[in-house]
Order: structure tokens, then C-alpha cells, then sequence
């Protein structure tokens, strides 16, 4: 039997090689993204489930988020006599950083998990050989599709889900501060920045290019059986939700370095 | 089937060696397949036959030895003509490997996506390809409404609707019933007899072996293990050979 620190070793090992492979397919997106043939049509089919069909769950997610948080820091603010406060600590939490992370860990579960399977399933059953063998490249068609369709699609939803997270917010203004929702709006309006706005949107467009890379990533490479299938789909969503928190923390720093928030 | 007579090699195998570390899976396997001809490749599981026909679709990457396609050195061609040839050849999977979120109709079109001459005649292409197979009814199904057979039969027809000049079967009849499977045997002699295209096949089903081919090999530990035609290896004493007569 192998002893603890050569298990250890071993770990180590494979976790860096799968840093290595990982690095080496997001490279050769890079190369074939720019490379003709364009798969518009799987690239619009993928944004439509990608977007479209997680519009109801992002929705949801982000109506109980901002009822919730408004709820839980009422007491609070009310406490200090700052309740008028709450429009502009409500906007700019979920605008700058718990929205994007929440909606982001949200779609790693639907979105990463669901690429994740796909393409294992497809690997496994040879679906991926057929492709290669009738001379498509399954990696622009399968691959460089659905990355870019989460890189472009996750910021979209997060704006939606910020959007319907402050309708919730207002909504609870509404009915237990009797604040009106053009006043609610206003306030936010107010409070926002453009170095709120802007860098938060920016990292989202990070957050869909790791969701879309790993869940391909494991899918692709997808070991066989059932059984691979199933550790595709839950390591794409482990180690999506892990790569988020890595971007959220590098944004912010870059972010504290060049608006000295 | 009777032997064909043509000696020109459309597909030609030699000394083939592919190894997954310490495991050497083929250890110089060879074989030449002849236009027109129809070459049954048995051996057991484990043997070599999977690894042999991924190599030979340069899904995978082979040790040592030539794979020569239609007087093409498979190791000296770049990808982009490796999937021309690759359009040349129909493969049909063992277990279909039909796309599952595309209908029937888009299946068959996939092969097409790349010739824009026969992709402008797609309509008439796929309809000719699920004629041959006797299921033109079902072009808008998704391949989860179909049965086993079917999907196969799906699998065919989309493997030959480009006309390819060689086809390659990955056990075609596993998995299937027995009517199924002579159905499937039927219509493989069909469009063997109907486009006159090289055939290929890797199966465990002596009954396929039988009606369809013109020659045999049998595979074991990854080498030629006998070659004839299925008579003269089934009448073979050799008990490795009986056994797969069995």
C-alpha cells in the first residue's frame, strides 16, 4: 500500500496536470475561436438555452434575494435611524458584488452542470468519435460554442437578476416603509456609479467564460461510463463555484487598485 | 458471400502497434481490404478491434506501422485532409452514436454540413439514405423515439449518405435482437450490392460473418492470429479458431 505522503504526492501530482490541461484547452480555444468555420447557428441554439431557459430560475433567485436582504438589514438600519439608507446599500451590494456571485454560482449549477453532462453523455456514447469522424471539428462545434455562449450570456442574466433583486427590494420598501418605487428607483439611480456598474459587469463576463471552460473541460474529457458522466457534472459545477470565488477576489483587488473603492 | 477477385487495396494496415503504457493492445496487426470487398474482422473482447478502427479513423495515435487509405499515409496527413478522407468513409457506431438533441433529418445532414455541392441536394440525400434503409417515415423523430433497430438502421443511413467508397462497421448486430440483426445483415448486403462500396466489419456475431463476408481475420493478442474465407476457418481444428465457431 502506497503510504499517506505518497497519496498526498500523487494528489498533488494530478491536480496540477489537470491545471496544465486545463490551461492547454483554454488555449486552443483561444486558437479556434477566431478560426473559420463560425458555428453561428449551435452558437445562437446554445445562448437560447443557456439564456433564454435560465431567465425563470435567475428570476426567481433574484426576486428572494432581494426581498431577503432587505428584510434581514431592515432591523438594523432601523436601529441607527437609517432607513432612508437602504435603497443605496441595497443597490450597491447586489450591483457591485452579490448579485454577480449569487446569479454566478446559480448558473455554475445549471449552466456548468448541464455542459458538463452533455458532453460527457456524448463522449461516452461515441457521440463525439461520430462528429470527429464525419470530418467536423467537435471542438469548435461543441467546445467554442457553448464557452462563448456563457461568456456572453451570464452577464446578460446577472443584469436581469440585479434588475429583478432591486424590484424585490422596492417591493418590501414598499409595503413596510411605504417608500414608492419611483422614490425606491431614484435612490438607486442616485447611489450607483459607473465604478460600480462597469467593473461588476466586466467580471461577469469572467465569471461565464469559467463556467462555460470548465463544465466543457470536464465533459470533453470525460472519463467512461456512467459513472464519469456523473463526476463530470458534479466537478464541473465544484470546480466552477471555486474558479468564481478566485475571479470575484482578483476583480475586486483590481478594481481597490484602479477606483480606490 | 463469394470472394471478390479485385486486388486493388483501398485501405492497407501493416505491423500495426499501439500500446496504452505497460497494456500492448495490437502488436503488428496487418491487413489489406480490397474494392469492393467485404472483410469480417473477429476477435474477442480485449483483442485489439476497437483500437485498431480508432486508429484507423486517426482518433487515436498509433505507435508504429503504416495506415494507408486510398494510397494515403494516414501519419503524413494534415487534419484537414485527414477529414476529407474521413468523408469518404461511413462508420457505423456499435451503439448508433446518433446526436441526441438533433432530429433524424438533422443527423443525416451533419455528414453534408461540409460538402457545399451535396449540402444544397441535402433534402434528396437524406430522403435517398432513410429510403435505403426503409425508414424515410421518420425524418422529424428525435432518435429517442426510436427503437434499438431503428436507431441503427438511423445510423446506416447516415453512414452511407455520402457515398462513401469504404464503410466501416463497429459490431453492428450487437445488442440487437435476432430478427433485428438479420434485418440489419440484409440491408448492410444491400447497400454493399447497391453503392459497391468496401466493407469493413468488426463483429462477434458469426451468424453477420457468415452471410457477409467475402474474407475473415481473426484477431488475437493484438495480431493476425488466421485469415481465410469464413469456410476455411470454420472448418479450421485449430481450437483457438473453433472457439469462435462455437
Amino acid at each position: 500500500m502506497k503510504s499517506k505522503s505518497t497519496q498526498l504526492a500523487t494528489k498533488f501530482k494530478s491536480f496540477f496536470e489537470e491545471i496544465g490541461d486545463l490551461a492547454y484547452f483554454a488555449g486552443r480555444f483561444f486558437k479556434e475561436v477566431f478560426t473559420r468555420p463560425f458555428e453561428f447557428k449551435e452558437l445562437l441554439r446554445q445562448c437560447y438555452n443557456m439564456g433564454i431557459r435560465s431567465l425563470l430560475l435567475v428570476g426567481v433567485t433574484g426576486f428572494i434575494l432581494g426581498l431577503v436582504f432587505t428584510l434581514q438589514s431592515r432591523p438594523t438600519l432601523m436601529e441607527f435611524g437609517a432607513e432612508s439608507w437602504m435603497p443605496s446599500m441595497v443597490s450597491i451590494s447586489i450591483v457591485r458584488e452579490i448579485g454577480p456571485v449569487i446569479i454566478a454560482l446559480i448558473c455554475a449549477g445549471r449552466i456548468g452542470s448541464g455542459i458538463g453532462a452533455e458532453l460527457g453523455s456524448m463522449r461516452v456514447t461515441e457521440q463525439i468519435d461520430a462528429m470527429e469522424v464525419s470530418g467536423t471539428n467537435p471542438f469548435k462545434y461543441l467546445v467554442v460554442t457553448r464557452i462563448l455562449a456563457a461568456t456572453l450570456m451570464l452577464p446578460l442574466l446577472i443584469i436581469f437578476g440585479d434588475a429583478v433583486a432591486l424590484v424585490g427590494s422596492a417591493i418590501i420598501e414598499n409595503l413596510k416603509g411605504e417608500v414608492s418605487f419611483l422614490l425606491y428607483f431614484n435612490k438607486v439611480a442616485d447611489a450607483l456609479e459607473f465604478s460600480d456598474v462597469i467593473p461588476a459587469t466586466i467580471k461577469t463576463f469572467f465569471f461565464g467564460f469559467a463556467i462555460g471552460l470548465v463544465g466543457t473541460f470536464k465533459g470533453y474529457y470525460c472519463k467512461k461510463g456512467t459513472v464519469g458522466v456523473g463526476e463530470a457534472s458534479n466537478s464541473a459545477v465544484v470546480y466552477t463555484s471555486m474558479l468564481l470565488f478566485v475571479i470575484d477576489f482578483i476583480a475586486v483587488f483590481i478594481v481597490d487598485i484602479f477606483f480606490e473603492v | 458471400m463469394e470472394k471478390t477477385n479485385n486486388k486493388e487495396p483501398v485501405l492497407k494496415i501493416v505491423d500495426l502497434k499501439k500500446s496504452f503504457g505497460d497494456n500492448h493492445v495490437l502488436n503488428g496487426f496487418s491487413l489489406e481490404l480490397y474494392k469492393g470487398e467485404s472483410l469480417v474482422i473477429m476477435g474477442k473482447s480485449g483483442s485489439g478491434k476497437s483500437v485498431m478502427i480508432k486508429c484507423l479513423m486517426g482518433l487515436l495515435v498509433h505507435d508504429s506501422g503504416l495506415i494507408e487509405i486510398m494510397g494515403h499515409d494516414l501519419s503524413k496527413l494534415t487534419l484537414n485532409q485527414l477529414n476529407d478522407l474521413r468523408s469518404q468513409i461511413g462508420f457505423l457506431f456499435q451503439g448508433s452514436a446518433l446526436y441526441d438533441s438533433m432530429t433524424v433529418r438533422e443527423n443525416l445532414e451533419f455528414p453534408l454540413r461540409k460538402n457545399k455541392e451535396k449540402f444544397k441536394q441535402k433534402d434528396a440525400l437524406v430522403l435517398e439514405a432513410l429510403e435505403s434503409v426503409g425508414l424515410a417515415h421518420v425524418m422529424d423523430l428525435m432518435p429517442e423515439e426510436l427503437s434499438g433497430g431503428m436507431k441503427r438502421r438511423v445510423a446506416l443511413a447516415r453512414a452511407i449518405i455520402l457515398k462513401p467508397k469504404i464503410i466501416i462497421y463497429d459490431e453492428p448486430t450487437t445488442g440487437l435482437d435476432p430478427i433485428t440483426s438479420k434485418e440489419i445483415i440484409q440491408l448492410m448486403r444491400d447497400i454493399q450490392e447497391k453503392y459497391g462500396a468496401s466493407s469493413l466489419i468488426i463483429t462477434h456475431d458469426v451468424d453477420c460473418a457468415r452471410v457477409i463476408a467475402n474474407r475473415m481475420i481473426l484477431l488475437i493478442d493484438g495480431v493476425n492470429y488466421a485469415e481465410g474465407s469464413f469456410a476455411e476457418l470454420a472448418l479450421s481444428t485449430d481450437k483457438n479458431i473453433k472457439a469462435f465457431f462455437k
